[in-house]
């Protein structure tokens, strides 16, 4: 299908290195002896754990509840018994363990009860799918890992979704577990399109797909035909990182700028993996939680690269060992592509639902970071940077931690996609400097928050104690007036008596002779 | 001349007159300098600046009583600000104050250990501890502002200081290169 296409700004031609791993089918990986799931695999807060160690689950069970907002349920990959319920080594850049489920595998995968497959989308309410979606774990497979029911959800109802976009582009070198989804699954991705759109009442959906990848468009474009979906297109966009970046495919696609800090759905445009849409497919047509996902290994320092799908929570090693294991040269183990992934310094981390790629490099292709000379102010980062961005500028703020200069140049609009220090020819690492900027600004807004809260909770409690002051004091004071009431009233009692003596006494001398009193004196 | 002098003298009566009405009328109750101080304080209502929290603070700086310099969780950066803020000259934090925690802390009750004593409860400036006399007693986490102030009440010694936001949701991208480098 051809469309009119915008190019966004900067961006660059990277060597795809794509060849390698794309050759052949991805092949499934066995499931391993012992599997590690993080309850924390998606941006929100860590999902709240249902199963102990010692309990037996099946393959799909769900093993903790999502908590919060932008929180996602975890099912169990695997059947088997949970050994632990601990903190482990996660795939993260810090490095450092959350809390996992660890589920020693019994061998059999033997399957919940699956929930009852919803066929006919058409008649299904919109509200049903989501929860579908939201009970079968299904994040974005894209790598942000952000709940996809919540980005369903956040569709304005007044305005409504014009358009889906399905993402397809996977711009990033070496990374092809999209593409290899595409040509093996394309009736899914389709048909997980489809369903989206009937969850968005969108009319539209283009799947934009990097003209790199024939084979995926080609196989797209007969499952659309076969299909006979109205308003589904596969558009070729040209090959340009990061075309893959929500917002430069949302723009490439449609021209529509999203504005800083906005959701897509601000311009009428709600945007997906094409995972994403597969793994909608199989919790809505199969009732398949999100338990596995295609996983490319690839880079000069593995023997073998392919894609893998592998069940999440297979520890890294087992994939490099089904891929032919280490090359003898293989230097550094990178999860995701070379342009953003991160390091991991120990291969026994479990792949999780953003794990897209395991990159290995040799010292040759991927050599340690050169020493960084002093800016020359070439400007070469600010022609590079796809969101038009001065990255100059903020390296020069985040370097001196004026902070709140690098966000009036919009810091918080970077991708982190790299280009920047891609193209720097003093090697200045400029994305990490956003990345230390952008959490600390976190930080410190999480810092203000926090302080906001002790304020108010402190105001509180000096009112609390203040009242409880207030009524201490006239309990005291209504308690002195009862006291001085019973006072009162009892030296009447002594004032009436005296009366009463008085009366009688009177009484007695006004009749003198009568009674005996005077008698007996 | 004379014009000139009675007209500059009626400008003068109105416009005094205009603001002495100004002053009485639109008069604010609370003295804003202490919402500016208190603004960027810590809230941390620790004591350690010998008044009773944050805002008898910021209200004794304001009285002149205080120095900048007492607010240990502000740390070097809160003197810095409050320094801007009144147009003073920034100090080093006064020792006899205490000293910035390298890493922010919470407090944590060991449950098998309390007996019940409330007199954490009574000792929070944020009532952030639930429990009743002889029950549990349980810090809520995401309100204690690690100000250590129950910690000293406790008879049995069962609350403990802990790293505050430990683990991958606490972490932060380290700075890149060299901060020495960075402040030259």
């Amino acid at each position: 299908m051809s469309t009119a296409l915008w190019q966004f700004p900067g961006g660059l031609v990277l060597p795809a290195h794509k060849a390698g791993s794309t050759a052949a089918p991805a092949q499934a990986a066995p499931i391993p002896d012992r599997l590690t799931v993080p309850i924390a695999e998606h941006p929100g807060e860590a999902a709240e754990v249902l199963v102990t160690p010692g309990d037996t689950v099946r393959t799909g069970q769900l093993i903790a509840h999502p908590k919060g907002q932008r929180g996602a349920a975890v099912h169990a990959p695997a059947s088997g018994r949970v050994a632990a319920v601990e903190e482990r080594r996660v795939p993260h850049p810090s490095g450092l363990a959350a809390p996992c489920v660890v589920i020693d595998s019994d061998g059999e995968d033997r399957w919940v009860e699956p929930a009852a497959p919803l066929s006919d989308v058409a008649t299904t309410d919109p509200a049903s799918l989501i929860r579908r979606i939201r009970d079968c774990g299904i994040v974005g497979l894209g790598g942000a890992t952000f709940p996809t029911a919540e980005k369903l959800e956040s569709a304005p109802p007044a305005t409504g979704i014009e358009m889906l976009i399905l993402n397809g582009a996977e711009c990033e070198p070496y990374i092809s577990c999209d593409n290899r989804l595409m040509r093996e699954r394309p009736g899914a991705v389709i048909d997980g399109a489809w369903i989206l759109m009937r969850v968005l009442m969108a009319p539209r959906c283009l799947i934009g797909v990097e003209d790199n990848k024939p084979e995926a468009i080609a196989a797209l474009e007969a499952a659309v035909a076969e299909a006979g979906f109205e308003g589904v297109g596969v558009v070729t966009v040209p090959t340009r990182y990061p075309v893959g970046g929500e917002k430069q495919l949302v723009y490439t696609l449609t021209g529509k700028v999203i504005p800083s800090g906005a959701l897509p759905a601000a311009v009428g445009v709600i945007s997906q993996n094409v995972a994403t849409a597969a793994a909608v497919h199989d919790a809505v047509r199969g009732g398949r939680p999100l338990i596995e996902r295609y996983v490319t290994v690839t880079g000069p320092g593995v023997a073998q690269p392919r894609n893998v799908v592998a069940r999440l929570g297979t520890p890294i090693e087992a994939l490099i060992r089904l891929c032919g294991g280490y090359a003898e040269n293989a230097s550094r183990l990178i999860m995701g592509g070379p342009m953003m992934g991160f390091a991991i310094d120990d291969d026994t981390v479990p792949i999780v639902k953003g794990s897209n790629c395991l990159l290995v490099g040799t010292a040759e292709t991927f050599p340690p970071p050169q020493q960084a000379l002093p800016c020359i102010r070439c400007g070469a980062c600010a022609d590079a940077c796809p969101v038009a961005l001065l990255p100059q500028q903020l390296y020069w703020h985040a370097r001196a931690g004026e902070l709140d200069r690098a966000c009036e140049y919009h810091l918080d609009d970077c991708i982190e996609c790299g280009i920047c220090g891609y193209v720097c020819p003093s090697h200045i690492p400029l994305v990490q400097y956003f990345l230390y900027a952008k959490s600390e600004i976190a930080a410190r807004e999480q810092q203000r928050r926090q302080a906001e809260l002790a304020r108010t909770r402190y105001e509180q409690r000096q009112q609390r104690l203040e009242r409880d002051r207030l009524e201490r004091a006239s309990a005291r004071q209504r308690k002195k007036a009862v006291l001085q009431h019973k006072s009162r009233s009892t030296e009447q009692k002594k004032a009436e008596i005296q009366a009463a003596l008085e009366r009688a006494r009177r009484k007695k001398s006004d009749t003198p002779g009568s009674g005996g009193r005077s008698d007996k004196r | 001349m004379l014009d000139a002098i009675l007209a500059l003298t009626a400008l003068a009566a109105v416009f005094g007159a205009l603001l002495g009405y100004a002053a009485v009328r639109y008069r604010v109750e609370e003295d804003p300098l202490v919402e500016r101080i208190d603004a960027l304080l810590p809230q941390t209502q620790c004591g350690q600046c010998n008044y009773p929290g944050c805002r008898p603070y910021a209200e004794a700086i304001t009285r002149g009583e205080a120095d900048i310099n007492q607010c240990p969780p502000g740390g070097e950066a809160g003197v810095q600000a409050l320094a801007e803020l009144l147009g003073r000259e920034p100090k080093p934090l006064n020792p006899e104050n205490g000293e910035t925690k390298q890493q922010p802390t919470v407090a944590w009750i060991d449950e098998s250990v309390c007996i019940g004593c409330t007199k954490c409860i009574q000792a929070c400036p944020v009532d952030a501890i639930l429990g009743a006399p002889q029950l549990m007693h349980t810090v809520i986490r995401n309100e204690c502002t690690g100000c250590e102030l129950c910690v000293e009440p406790c008879p049995v010694d069962c609350i403990h200081m802990v790293p505050a936001a430990a683990g991958v949701a606490g972490w932060k991208w380290p700075f890149p290169g060299n901060r020495a480098e960075a402040a030259g």
